[in-house]
């Protein structure tokens, strides 16, 4: 298990987890972008790795990913931006986000060879099921990377056993069936459910997908350790591209505002 | 995941329920207009000059192509699983119409995704979907082509998974559709098999089908893979050459990779990016190939080979010549690998060509692609 992740978890303040896509709009910008998201607020961070065919992201992460590509972004961009936010920090935890093709396309020891050489802590792989990822799960172990667990509202009892069996970090729960940046969750479910997978595991729940302001980070962190905001942070990015400097302003000054929701 | 499983859990239960094996034979027959004939084409035989040539025509299907065999199948499961609404992705539209007609049948709604580039060059079958009632939603990210559209039906999937059943075109995407379609195509050399040992009283030396994401050479093909004696060429398109950056044949140009729930052979840059696919004919424009093709392949059961857009074009005019018959541009692919393999086999040899579907559909994209002004 990653020590960084381990170590924020300790503390049970509820966690503010930003998403944005790594090279989007640029490689230069985003490293900016992420140093200001830590300095603002973020207590762990998920970078996208960007991929053609996003089929869990809505059109907001998709067309960010597309832009990330354009600009020449791939896994040693990404690994690169890593070794640039690690220079000025060594305790947020960052967890990289994506889908399996480039991480099978770059070499499986190849990518978890530059995951410990950067500093990285966890991954998020959505097109990767328990049931397939023995093979890159060993691998993580041995160099203490979390491979961090999917839980949608569908998940049967029977499923969560077999996520929760090599679970290691934390586990995101989706709040909504669909897709990231479209609709809010229904918070009697989410109650619910995650009171269920506390029966199960002591692993921390941090919860994500369409949440987008303050009033439901608060909401939501009441029965979470904490809340992943995404889309609604890369539509800043989207809004703003030709003046970058009223996308940071934009972009600290909202990072913020979560973060207050998660001490409220 | 549970909407996976709960696909796969009640597609095993019901493949073994006679009551479902009659029923869907039942559509099949009076529906479909099954069993599809078996003709021998003579005249093209006779100007190739070698092996004994027998068109499978699937293309005389209701709604003019193999798509709806599987789409009879998926509709049927659909129903005892109690969905109250069809989705699909199309790329010539083929599938598209197939689903919709489906729909149609059963009183089912109905959103077929399509891809921007698609939509314009098929536009008749845009046209025959919308009066069979179906919503076509357009997709315009990516590629704008099938690869998208199926995206995009994932996404609409996940997203209402509860009433909604995901009807997939081809023998790929995540388990078990890739059997499960070839199963519902499977009926296509079951009938082969029955019609040559009466036509000719012996089995077929070679089949030869095209390849876009695959079923309807699975669906030949897999009644006689234990048959090693049986040749089997799946032609894969090879739009402006193989050379060119501009094909969509994912076993000669490309590499094993993951996407839609299925490691298989794909068209991908070197960062793993997967690249467009290029093909005059819609529905060979994907950048993957059903898994078991990518097995066959790898274990050399069947031989693949490709054809460019010219080829194909010129197989298209050369069938409608000698034959009588339109055939769509996917079967042309294969036909165009046909006329190369022929004239070298002996005339005691018996070829059988999947004509998976007519070309009526098409006669726009070729039109446009001879410079002829309809």
């Amino acid at each position: 298990m990653s020590q960084r992740i381990k170590k924020i978890f300790k503390n049970k303040n509820k966690k503010l987890v930003t998403f944005v896509t790594g090279g989007d709009p640029n490689k230069k910008t985003s490293n900016e972008i992420l140093d200001s998201i830590i300095k603002h607020g973020a207590d762990l961070i998920e970078i996208g790795m960007p991929f053609s065919d996003p089929i869990a992201d809505g059109p907001t992460i998709q067309i960010s990913s597309n832009r990330a590509i354009k600009s020449g972004a791939n896994l040693d961009t990404i690994f690169n931006i890593v070794k640039n936010l690690r220079k000025n920090n060594n305790d947020t935890p960052i967890i990289l986000m994506g889908y399996y093709n480039i991480i099978l396309h770059y070499g499986l020891d190849n990518f978890v060879k530059n995951c410990k050489l950067a500093g990285i802590d966890g991954l998020i792989i959505v097109d990767l099921q328990p049931e397939e990822d023995i093979e890159l799960l060993n691998k993580l172990n041995k160099n203490k990377i979390d491979l961090i667990r999917l839980i949608t509202p569908n998940t049967t009892m029977e499923r969560l056993k077999i996520i929760i069996k090599n679970a290691s970090g934390f586990l995101y729960y989706v709040t909504i069936t669909g897709v990231t940046g479209r609709q809010s969750a229904n918070m009697n479910e989410l109650k619910k459910i995650i009171k269920n997978i506390k029966k199960y595991t002591n692993l921390p729940i941090v919860a994500g997908f369409g949440i987008n302001n303050r009033k439901q980070v608060r909401e939501i962190c009441q029965y979470t350790d904490g809340v992943v905001v995404g889309s609604s942070i890369v539509k800043i990015i989207e809004k703003n591209l030709t003046n970058k400097k009223n996308m940071i302003r934009l972009i600290n000054k909202f990072v913020k505002e979560l973060k207050k929701g998660t001490f409220e | 995941m549970p909407l996976i499983k709960e696909v796969e859990i009640e597609y095993l239960k019901t493949k073994k329920d006679k009551n479902f094996q009659d029923e869907f034979a039942y559509y099949l027959e009076h529906y479909i207009g099954r069993p599809s004939p078996l003709f021998f084409a003579e005249r093209i035989t006779n100007d190739l000059k070698g092996a004994k040539i027998y068109f499978k025509r699937d293309e005389l299907n209701h709604t003019g192509a193999h798509k709806v065999n599987n789409c009879m199948g998926q509709i049927l499961l659909a129903k005892r699983m109690r969905k109250k609404r069809i989705i699909a992705e199309t790329g010539a539209g083929q599938h598209g119409v197939a689903t919709a007609t489906v729909c149609a049948l059963f009183g089912l709604p109905c959103v077929i995704y399509m891809g921007e580039k698609d939509i314009k060059r098929q536009s008749p079958n845009v046209f025959r979907m919308k009066l069979l009632g179906a919503e076509i939603r357009s997709v315009s990210s990516g590629s704008k082509s099938l690869k998208d559209a199926m995206n995009e039906a994932l996404r609409d999937w996940v997203t209402n998974v509860k009433d909604t059943f995901y009807i997939i075109g081809t023998a790929a995407g995540p388990h078990p559709y890739p059997s499960m379609v070839r199963d519902f195509q499977s009926i296509i050399g079951k009938e082969t098999r029955k019609q040559i040992l009466k036509a000719e009283n012996k089995l077929p030396d070679l089949l030869i089908a095209c390849i876009g994401g695959g079923s309807n050479a699975l669906g030949l093909f897999y009644e006689f893979l234990d048959e090693r004696e049986i040749e089997m060429i799946g032609v894969e398109a090879s739009g402006l050459g193989l050379n060119s950056d501009k094909h969509a044949a994912s076993l000669s140009g490309g590499k094993p990779g993951v996407l839609h729930g299925n490691k298989t052979y794909l068209l991908q840059n070197k960062d793993g990016q997967i690249k467009e696919a290029h093909s005059i004919s819609a529905g060979l424009d994907y950048p993957g190939i059903g898994p078991e093709h990518s097995f066959l392949f790898e274990e050399k059961r069947v031989k693949y080979v490709s054809a460019t857009d010219k080829e194909a074009l010129e197989a298209f005019t050369y069938c409608c010549k000698h034959e009588g018959i339109i055939p769509a541009l996917e079967p042309a692919h294969a036909l165009a690998a046909l006329k190369k393999i022929a004239p070298k086999l002996s005339k005691d040899k018996i070829i059988i060509m999947n004509m998976c579907g007519r070309g009526d559909k098409d006669i726009f994209t070729v039109a446009e692609a001879l410079n002829i002004k309809l």
